[in-house]
């Protein structure tokens, strides 16, 4: 069945696309509006979004456990695999309850996959043993499942889902289910995976650290449609709507009097640049705090949480507006106190 | 989420197996008795003549006041039995438990025999009674008889309930009642009960339904006693009337089905017959 | 510990309900090996009772095993898809099967059983075949089964395990019998022993259905009640007694550790 024996680094992954793929369930509720994606061979996609958005629908569309609406196609390469249920698509799949059988040892469950299509039983073990000791479970082998850790479970789903050498590679919320440390640890072991296995990736989250961390693209999606598409970098700096802005990182939003190049508060002129609009968005670490020769706003404090590594302040700009700003800065801040503060005009965003 | 085309056919063929058995030997031969219900020379009517006939109404009422009487008592009792059994251990606690579940598998016929050990002719109570006062108790042939036998099932049954349901009840509000003043009597009422109120209701709908379609054991005790199973057995073998047998059979089964379905939508939880 | 006054009257209460259980089965273990129970053990022990009970009536015993059997297997090849099915399918349609099929149980045994003879007893062939005798004991087990698996198949994330293993390439044969029978296996034993010991008990139905050439266990024992000596018919149920033990102890060893219960018996 499978002709790329030896280096597990070398799969024969594949590209995705949807073609109008759209979801509507029998009660009339449209889960996914018709659309398009195309992921390139090799990469990793995350589909991020708040629960309901459609996202893990998309992710079962790919994987063939959810039918499109007629007329949506998914391709795995060149192939159009939409008649094809999961057990036909040569996939990997990683569920958020792990989804390992109670009834095989940790062995048994990453060799499944390898059983079901008939391989020699040589090779089986020889290709178990090596998951094995890429997932560091070597001395797991012969435990039940119920005698693991959740991180140790993790690391055997991912471990069943590669021992076939998909074409693709699909988790659905893997990390939700463990604790803060362990999700650092395997975010960071899922990624070293990803990139060592080169493997196309489809990935959901709501976790927007998880999915900055992990992805090459992010689909941010929102109420079944995909809000926006891009690098990392691209989502976090320049958010194509008000939903990104809001969902990735936080976002400080100002309205003022458009005076020239700025915006005119209560607490002073915030320099926006040539661009003007009476709305303008910014993040809270690009708020400075600064001396008062340089100072564009006196903003009064709310509330000052110190966090350890930074503190977090609530600053009053007038009119009823207030703005989080986050500084490294060591002082003791106090409620009440007027800061300085200024905002760099390349951090300014304006969104319709 | 849906299921696929596939999927859907896949369960029917599934399912086929059971609905098949279930349609051909229990709906259709049910339909068939509701008919041979009606075609007696009473036609329909026959259906009345469980409250018209004096016979079957007295039969008909004879049960129902049974049942109750037995299902109300049955509640007390393992009421104060499992409650206890669930909140005391002590030595010999497992010893009592293990008792209580040996009767679960008994047929009905099992359970008139062990009357009649009890408070039959031969009877371990007679025997005490004549060698106290010279005449021997005997109970056994009578309503009092199938009484005890209909106490015999039940009591197992509702205590393992009511001590499955005690397990889930939650300690913490005892300790409140109790930190707010109330008497031991008071957290009874006010607290436990409640508390208990839908495996009661159920376990007490199952006692009833039973107790009105139990056979075996009357039939054990004598085939004299005028409750409606025993009533309607004899229409049939004794007297060949069928269509009465199975209009008298139908109405049994109604009321058994509606008690246990009245007792689910009170109790809210799945209140399931057992034999 | 000290104990309270309340303890020791809810204790002897406790105590009299259990002998009211217990005393007739020890009078009928005693009657059973007694020479004559009308005098008492003084008239000697013996088994000739016991023997005597199974040169009358070891045929109602191998009756009974054999249709304990043919229910078991029936009610498994039925009651599993169909417990899935339900598992799998939770709507409206379900639902009412899944109210259909307690129906016998809800309903007394005495009406199943005249629907039974009114219907098909005119086919002699099947009146008078112990599979006649079956159909009544599967209908009637049958719910037990399907709850005991439904249960457990409702307290794991079915579909979630069925699509692992589709996704890792499984047809639908091989998901059922690698993923989904083995982890159901508590329910299916379950209701296994469920079924076997209600069948082994069923009178009910049986009594109506059974003609003198299929006599089960529990007509038997009302056939010795009416007709043979106390002693006869203690004797035989012993007999029966030692038949549903194992049953019991399988139950209740069954439900402690893993604390899957069948809904029916709890």
């Amino acid at each position: 069945m499978d002709n790329n024996s030896g280096n597990p680094a070398k799969l024969n992954t594949v590209g995705i696309r949807l073609n109008a793929c759209g979801k509507t369930f029998p009660d009339g509720t449209r889960a996914l509006e018709p659309v398009q994606l195309e992921i390139n061979p090799g990469e990793t996609v995350v589909l991020l979004g708040p629960s309901g958005c459609g996202k893990t629908t998309m992710l079962r569309i790919i994987a063939g456990l959810e039918q499109p609406d007629a007329g949506g196609q998914v391709f795995f390469g060149e192939q159009d695999v939409t008649p094809l249920p999961i057990e036909q698509r040569h996939v990997g799949m990683v569920f958020q309850s792990y989804a390992l059988f109670p009834n095989m040892s940790v062995a048994e469950n990453i060799a499944y996959g390898l059983k079901v299509r008939g391989m020699a039983e040589v090779e089986k073990k020889q290709r178990v043993v090596e998951m094995l000791s890429m997932m560091h479970l070597e001395s797991f082998a012969e435990r039940r499942i119920d005698q693991l850790s959740g991180g140790q479970r993790q690391r055997v789903a991912l471990a069943r889902a590669l021992a076939v050498r998909p074409r693709v590679l699909l988790l659905d919320e893997p990390l939700t289910a463990l604790d803060a440390k362990l999700r650092e640890s395997l975010r960071a072991e899922i990624d070293r995976l990803l990139r060592s296995l080169k493997i196309t990736a489809v990935y959901v989250t709501h976790d927007q650290s998880e999915a900055m961390a992990l992805g090459d693209r992010i689909a941010v999606m929102e109420k079944g449609r995909i809000a926006q598409i891009g690098s990392p970098r691209e989502i976090y700096y320049r958010p194509a709507t008000r939903f990104v802005a809001d969902f990735i990182g936080s976002m400080n939003r100002v309205q003022g009097m458009v005076d020239g190049e700025s915006l005119q508060l209560p607490s002073g002129l915030l320099r926006v640049g040539p661009r003007v609009s009476n709305e303008v968005l910014f993040r809270p670490e690009d708020v400075r705090i600064v001396s008062n020769g340089e100072a564009q706003l006196q903003a009064k404090i709310v509330s000052a949480f110190f966090l350890g590594d930074h503190t977090r302040l609530i600053l009053d700009v007038g009119n009823e507006q207030t703005i989080t700003a986050e500084t490294v800065d060591r002082r003791e801040f106090k409620p009440g106190d007027i800061v300085p503060i200024a905002v760099d005009s390349e951090a300014i965003l304006f969104l319709e | 989420m849906k299921p696929t085309h596939r999927e859907s056919l896949r369960h029917i063929v599934l399912l086929l197996p059971a609905l098949t058995i279930f349609s051909a030997f229990w709906l259709l031969p049910m339909a068939r008795l509701v008919s041979v219900g009606a075609s007696g020379e009473m036609g329909v009517s026959a259906y009345w003549a469980v409250i018209t006939d004096p016979r079957y109404f007295s039969s008909l009422v004879s049960t129902i006041v049974l049942s109750a009487t037995v299902t109300f008592a049955t509640i007390i009792i393992s009421g104060i039995t499992g409650m206890f059994l669930q909140r005391n251990h002590f030595f010999g606690r497992r010893f009592l438990l293990a008792t209580l579940t040996f009767p679960l598998a008994f047929p009905g016929v099992v359970v008139g025999f062990m009357v009649i050990l009890l408070v039959g002719r031969q009877g371990v109570v007679g025997s005490v009674t004549e060698w106290l006062f010279g005449e021997k108790l005997v109970l056994a042939y009578s309503m009092a008889g199938l009484f005890l036998g209909y106490l015999y099932f039940s009591i197992p049954r509702v205590i393992l309930t009511i001590m499955a349901a005690a397990e889930k009840l939650d300690g913490a509000l005892e300790e409140a009642a109790r930190s707010l003043g109330a008497s031991p009597w008071q957290v009874v009422r006010d607290v436990m009960i409640p508390g208990l109120k839908p495996a009661l209701i159920s376990s007490g709908a199952i006692c009833f339904a039973t107790s009105m379609g139990a056979f075996g054991t009357a039939f054990t005790l004598a085939t004299k006693i005028n409750v409606l199973p025993i009533t309607i057995y004899s229409e049939f073998t004794n007297y060949a009337n069928f269509s009465l047998a199975a209009a008298l059979s139908i109405v049994l089964g109604l009321i058994t089905w509606l008690a246990l379905a009245l007792a689910r939508s009170m109790a809210g939880s799945t209140v399931a017959a057992a034999a | 510990m000290k104990r309270s006054l309340r303890f020791y009257l809810q204790l002897a209460f406790t105590v009299v309900v259990c002998a009211f259980l217990v005393v007739p089965v020890v009078l009928s273990i005693m009657a059973g090996v007694t020479e004559n129970f009308f005098v008492g053990i003084k008239s000697g022990l013996t088994f000739r009772w016991v023997v005597e009970v199974w040169t009358l009536y070891n045929k109602t015993i191998f009756l009974s095993i054999g249709i304990a059997l043919a229910t078991l297997a029936v009610t498994l090849l039925i009651g599993i898809p169909a417990a899935y099915v339900l598992a799998r399918r939770q709507n409206r349609y379900t639902r009412w099967i899944e109210e259909l099929i307690v129906l016998p149980v809800a309903v007394p045994g005495l009406a199943t059983a005249l629907a039974l003879i009114l219907l098909y007893g005119q086919f002699s062939g099947f009146r008078i075949s112990w599979t006649f005798i079956l159909v009544g004991h599967v209908l009637f087990t049958l719910p037990f089964m399907v709850r005991s698996v439904l249960a457990v198949m409702s307290a794991i994330d079915l579909k979630t395990l069925e699509d692992a293993a589709a996704s890792l390439g499984a047809s639908f044969t091989q998901r059922f019998f690698h993923v989904i029978l083995p982890n159901c296996r508590q329910g299916i034993l379950a209701g296994a022993l469920m079924v076997v010991t209600l069948s082994m008990g069923e009178f009910n139905i049986t009594w109506m259905l059974h003609t003198p050439l299929t006599m089960t266990l529990p007509v038997g024992l009302a056939d010795s009640y009416a007709s043979m000596r106390l002693e006869i018919g203690s004797a035989y149920t012993i007999v029966f007694f030692i038949m549903i033990i194992p049953l019991l102890v399988a139950m209740q060893w069954m439900s402690e550790p893993a604390k899957v219960k069948p809904r029916f018996l709890s």
